[in-house]
């Protein structure tokens, strides 16, 4: 056998090339990886649970009119992201599997699915968006010369006109941050699939995609929340 | 290597169990059930659909237990904020 480099406290034979030197093994390194990304999650979870507690102390103050700002979303445009988004988190989830068990052309193809499922989450995103435009809903001063005005929302029961406004910054702040980590998502898948199309991951060494994967289900189980509490909310008046 | 490999049948069940959750999420949204158990309902699918997602998904199921540590002491973390917040709100009338 050609000579080995000898590490302190690891046995005789060679080292993968992706460990590092401060690792015992690649089991520990993968587990210290897998680990790091847990506490940022962690920290995702304090980042919306923030505003998750914002969503649920104005509707509770408001509930009649957040049930009527809610209506005035579309359904099936909602729900055919959360659809497509769930289809993209089975994708990523695949692209790891076929990580584990060394299958490049899978992996590059689970990815491009993923980044290309995300791309289509955005893309209805941005049509949303653009309805909210036209119809002068876009809370505050946002657009200039554009205020917000409430006049296309149905008002149900003692809805009062000024609280619509609120659930519409809430609305914004919350898929608008989600749209953020998607695209930043997005971003790392792409990055990914450039080294995972070059053969950089095998059975061994695979976590960039499988902390990649983390990050994207966590994104996904943040829009699993919210399309219930902002699209469902006042669908039972409505009839 | 003691990575554990999920199978891609469990994926699949998953997957299937996640889109049968998001059309009875639907479904009930648009059912006018008494008090409170619109949201009741809502949220207790909206978790179950999101354990899936954690425990097979993220393979938490198959990690070591300090990842259920840190991800219980997120959820832990946000019941104080929610407890603790509303508990000031909620007792009294002003906002």
């Amino acid at each position: 056998m050609a000579e080995t480099v000898e590490h302190l406290g690891v046995g005789h034979e060679a080292s993968h090339p992706a460990l590092q030197h401060h690792f015992e093994n690649m089991e520990q390194q993968r587990e210290a990886g897998n680990i790091g990304m847990w506490v940022f999650l962690v920290t995702e979870i304090m980042f919306f649970g923030g505003m998750f507690l914002a969503y649920t102390l104005y509707r509770s103050k408001f509930p009649m009119a957040f049930a009527s700002a809610s209506n005035h979303l579309s359904l099936p445009m909602g729900a055919v992201n959360t659809v497509v988004l769930i289809l993209s988190s089975f994708t990523m989830a695949l692209a790891v599997y076929s990580a584990q068990i060394g299958k490049r052309r899978n992996q590059v193809v689970c990815l491009i699915l993923t980044i290309v499922l995300g791309l289509t989450f955005l893309g209805i995103k941005a049509v949303e968006y653009h309805e909210k435009y036209v119809d002068h809903l876009i809370p505050g001063q946002l657009i200039p010369g554009h205020p917000f005005k409430p006049d296309k929302v149905h008002l149900l029961g003692d809805a009062a006109k000024e609280n619509v406004e609120m659930f519409y910054w809430i609305y914004f702040a919350m898929t608008g941050m989600h749209a953020v980590h998607m695209i930043i998502g997005v971003g790392l898948l792409s990055v990914i699939l450039f080294f995972a199309a070059r053969g950089r991951y095998d059975p061994e060494y695979h976590s960039p995609v499988e902390i990649s994967g983390l990050y994207w289900h966590f994104v996904d189980i943040v829009w699993i929340f919210l399309f219930p509490l902002l699209y469902l909310l006042g669908r039972h008046f409505e009839h | 290597m003691s990575e554990h490999i999920v199978s891609v049948k469990i994926y699949i069940t998953i997957f299937l169990a996640l889109m049968a959750g998001t059309a009875l999420t639907v479904w009930a949204g648009l059912q006018d059930f008494p008090g409170p158990l619109n949201v009741v309902i809502a949220l207790t699918i909206a978790v179950i659909k999101a354990t899936l997602v954690v425990l097979y998904f993220m393979h938490v199921r198959y990690s070591a237990r300090l990842i259920w540590v840190i991800l219980a002491s997120a959820l832990f973390w946000m019941g104080i904020l929610f407890a603790l917040t509303f508990s000031d709100y909620w007792t009294r009338d002003w906002l």
